[in-house]
């Protein structure tokens, strides 16, 4: 049981008679669960040069193609769409293709970076408004995503997200990719794409956070669980359950990036992956904010993670494949009523993940931010009813993430074959109509 | 002296934070405390399945269920069934008599690794039967007829339905810890002023140590409690001054505010061979130089139930060469405040120096703003068993982080009283 009653509920052939629509079940990964649970389609507008490479992805991970029948993935190869002609093409394959969709199947364009040339531009940027449209078309728990890219970009790893059951909540979602920043990784194991790496979560020791650490260590990550010392006990249940160790550490306090990176330096010598998870909320109408509440989301939300991102790219600890990933939330992309500090915060958040990606670049690191909707954490358990069904059915999916959907796309961002995706803001929420 | 090859390093510690009794643990058993305590080390120091080398626990107030209760705590906990886990009993001395166990056989070289730990309830207490119902009960179960067990049954009395709550009490004496340490108080010319104002400093020095974040990774927060239930931040020796006396009769100096409260807590220090802490990327916070341990007639000679560690200290110096003054820091565990005042006067007396240590000058005072920094049982609370693992994991950290902010090498001694009339005392040394 999830605790969606309604969806649940939905399930029900009685139930769908009265005519309630159905919410899907969506499809997650699990630990040896295949790539696609059936076959792809893939296509390509002229030379598009990444439909070969996205075939032989497929294949290596034992998915076929086929022209005829239901297939889990639509994948078309649009980076050499340049005209109007191209965009009719590009209608001319999904049209058939989409109609074969699956449940929880996934439609992934990419397309080109818009050029100089007035056309080409907006035949690039055209493929934005299909992928949106088209996620708010596709049923029964399938998505629809657009990866923006450069013709030197490495995208393997972020196909093989969006097609798997690892994207489940991310929908309607457009991610630039470029050339890998640092040097190419080493070949990494599919079933633990992160074996070998440490990565330091703050706010682990529930919710949100402790679904990164156990997905991240699941993916074969080592885990440095922070938390404040007030939630030690959960916060060592996690480091245990992931083999991870606990860090008790408030870090707003003066000394904290310091005894982080002292404990980083002694226990690892190094760092692969910082999750800044950590964050509160003190909500209160703008009008009637006072500075402690102000104060204290903006020192845990923002503050805390500007001070221990300094410390780290000052120091030598932060590995040549480094990974830093903010949790940001869609409150900061549209603003939400009773929100002004938390927005700041989380606005902030994407400011700073845009200023700092290109600046440490060259050091082989990547910034990105992860913005997560409506995700069924204890926090949303105790919203008024109308509230919480209103946040849960305002999106594509008609339901709200669970903490997992959000751990997946960090464990995504926090591989080393992930170097081409930098600076970029990721929702992770079913394509809420918030903040779109 | 002999040396052995190698030293003992003290990795790092956990406990829970420490209750009062019948408060926040009032549910909690024996096993329940130690197996989070565990756990919780293991957390801090990443040993989810890792076989340690050996664990040495123990408690003084035990159920009967509690039989090898630190080998049933290591099956509950995340760290590896292949642990082994022995019992030991050293009445308040357990907890830094384990570490002296562990210790040892890291420095023998038998084992790599091992943890010392010890855990007390007082609100989970062992309830014994009343023993004439015992001697019934055991008849009845070996009883082989319906006429035996009927014959059995007829024999108990109502009076045998009093159970026997186990009282804090020297089995010998008949006294209380308490009116003994009033005893030694009163020998020794306590003062109640002087027993309110380390009580003070205990509660000060404890806050401020919760305040700078000292014991964030020392302890673990258990069953919704965050800090020790004891403390309070604003004590000070004026307001201990109201409470009225608890032992020693009306003229009596001690209070509830100057010995220690009943409680209930858990406690674990991690140790180990400098290689072993090198190959796990563990810290070496301190090692365990030397230890001590006295016992003294406290029912037919002169000497007070609480009094052996003023034997054990100066035995455990002549051995390592050293004086009193020698120490960065004293932990002089706080039974009573008295007992610390009284152990202190005895170190400092020519002529007891004299007729019952045998030394030629008293071992001398010693500098009190080292003692008991980061605050003492009476703030603490005291879960007898718990408590020396509480003292070895602070000293540990305290002498670590001199040496970081100075350099200096430092040293540090422990002092611990047990019921039996026992002491067990240690030195740690910055690593
Ligand atoms: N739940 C949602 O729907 C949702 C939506 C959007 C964004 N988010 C963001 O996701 C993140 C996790 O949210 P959650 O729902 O799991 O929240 P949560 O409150 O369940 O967990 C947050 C954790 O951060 C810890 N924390 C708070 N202050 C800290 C400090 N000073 N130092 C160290 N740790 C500290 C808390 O102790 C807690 O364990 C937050 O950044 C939140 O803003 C959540």
């Amino acid at each position: 049981m999830s605790n969606d009653t309604f969806r649940d509920l939905s399930q029900n052939p009685l139930v769908q008679r009265l005519g309630v629509p159905r919410i899907p079940v969506l499809r997650r990964h699990a630990v040896g669960a295949p790539l696609l649970d059936g076959p792809a389609v893939v296509g390509a507008i002229g030379a598009g040069r990444f439909a070969e490479p996205v075939r032989a992805l497929l294949e290596e991970a034992g998915v076929t193609e086929t022209t005829e029948g239901k297939v889990a993935a639509v994948v078309l190869d649009a980076t050499a769409a340049t005209t109007l002609d191209d965009l009719s093409a590009a209608q001319a394959f999904l049209t058939p293709a989409v109609k074969r969709l699956a449940p929880n199947g996934r439609l992934l364009v990419l397309a080109p970076e818009p050029s100089d040339d007035p056309e080409a531009a907006a035949v690039a940027h055209a493929f934005d408004g299909i992928v949106r449209s088209a996620a708010k078309e596709v049923r029964a728990g399938a998505t629809a995503n657009l990866l923006v890219v450069t013709p030197d970009a490495d995208v393997a790893s972020s196909v093989r997200f969006f097609l798997s059951g690892r994207s489940a909540y991310v929908d309607g979602q457009v991610v630039h990719v470029g050339a890998p920043v640092g040097p190419p990784p080493a070949e990494s194991d599919e079933e633990h794409p992160l074996a070998g790496r440490v990565a330091v979560v703050t706010g682990a020791a529930r919710g949100i956070g402790a679904a990164i650490a156990e997905t991240l260590a699941r993916d074969g990550a080592t885990i440095v669980a922070v938390d404040v010392p007030a939630a030690g006990e959960s916060l060592a249940a996690v480091a245990n359950r992931t083999g991870g160790t606990a860090l008790q550490l408030d870090i707003t306090a003066a000394d904290a990036a310091d005894r982080l990176l002292a404990h980083l330096r002694e226990r690892h010598g190094r760092v692969d992956v910082v999750v800044h998870n950590a964050g509160i909320t003190r909500d209160k109408l703008l009008a009637n904010m006072d500075a402690d509440r102000w104060n204290a989301v903006l020192a845990v939300n923002l503050r805390a993670q500007l001070a221990i991102n300094a410390a780290l790219l000052g120091s030598d600890l932060l590995s040549d494949t480094g990974r830093i990933v903010c949790v940001a939330s869609t409150s900061g992309i549209a603003g939400n009523r009773g929100q002004t500090n938390y927005a700041a915060s989380k606005a902030g958040v994407i400011g700073m993940v845009r200023a700092l990606a290109p600046q440490v670049a060259a050091k082989g690191v990547t910034v990105n931010a992860v913005a997560p909707g409506f995700i069924e954490t204890a926090m949303t358990a105790t919203m008024p009813l109308a509230t919480r069904e209103g946040g849960r059915r305002i999106n594509s999916l008609r339901q709200g993430g669970l903490p997992v959907d959000v751990a997946e796309t960090v464990g995504w961002l926090g591989r080393a074959e992930s170097g081409g995706v930098t600076g970029q803001v990721v929702r992770v929420c079913g394509q809420s109509l918030i903040g779109a | 002296m002999t040396r052995s090859a190698r030293q003992a390093a003290v990795i790092g510690g956990n406990r829970i934070p420490f209750a009062r009794a019948n408060g926040a643990y009032a549910q909690a058993t024996n096993l329940d405390m130690l197996t989070a305590t565990l756990d919780g080390l293991a957390a801090r120091f990443g040993l989810a399945g890792e076989r340690i080398g050996e664990v040495a626990g123990g408690a003084v107030l035990k159920h009967s269920r509690d039989r090898d209760l630190t080998r049933e705590s290591v099956l509950g906990s995340r760290l590896s069934p292949a642990t082994p886990a022995y019992d030991v009993q050293q009445a308040c001395g357990t907890g830094l008599e384990t570490a002296v166990l562990v210790a040892n056989k890291i420095a023998l070289g038998q084992i790599e690794s091992g943890i010392a730990a010890g855990v007390d309830t007082a609100s989970d207490a062992p309830v014994a039967l009343n023993d004439d119902l015992r001697r019934v009960l055991m008849r009845l179960n070996g009883a082989r007829s319906l006429g035996e067990r009927l014959r059995a049954i007829a024999g108990i009395r109502p009076g045998q339905v009093v159970p026997e709550i186990p009282r804090n009490a020297e089995p010998r004496t008949g006294l209380s810890m308490g009116e003994h340490a009033a005893l030694t108080a009163l020998e020794w010319h306590v003062g109640r002023e002087a027993q309110d104002e380390l009580a003070a400093a205990s509660h000060r020095n404890l806050a401020a140590a919760y305040e700078r974040g000292f014991f964030d990774d020392l302890v673990t927060p258990f069953l919704g409690l965050t800090r020790d239930q004891n403390l309070r931040a604003d004590s000070t020796a004026e307001k201990l001054a109201r409470l009225k006396p608890v032992f020693g009769g009306p003229d009596g100096t001690m209070t509830a505010g100057n010995s220690t409260p009943l409680t209930d807590g858990a406690s674990a220090v991690l140790l180990g061979s400098d290689e072993w802490a090198a190959e796990h990327r563990l810290p070496v916070l301190a090692h365990v130089v030397d230890a001590e341990t006295a016992a003294v007639d406290f029912v037919h000679g002169g000497d007070g139930l609480l009094t052996a560690p003023v034997h054990a200290v100066p035995r455990l110096l002549e051995r390592n060469g050293l004086t009193l003054q020698d120490f960065d820091f004293y932990e002089i565990h706080e039974a009573f405040a008295s007992t610390v005042l009284a152990t202190l006067a005895a170190w400092e007396d020519p002529a007891f120096a004299k007729e019952r240590l045998g030394l030629d000058a008293p071992l001398g005072a010693i500098d009190r703003s080292r003692l008991n920094v980061a605050g003492s049982s009476l703030a603490t609370g005291h879960p007898f068993a718990a408590t020396g693992g509480r003292i070895v994991a602070t000293l540990a950290k305290l002498l670590h982080e001199k040496g970081r902010d100075t350099g200096n090498r430092g040293r540090g001694l422990i002092s611990l009283c047990a019921a039996g009339g026992q002491g067990v005392v240690a030195i740690l040394e910055a690593a």
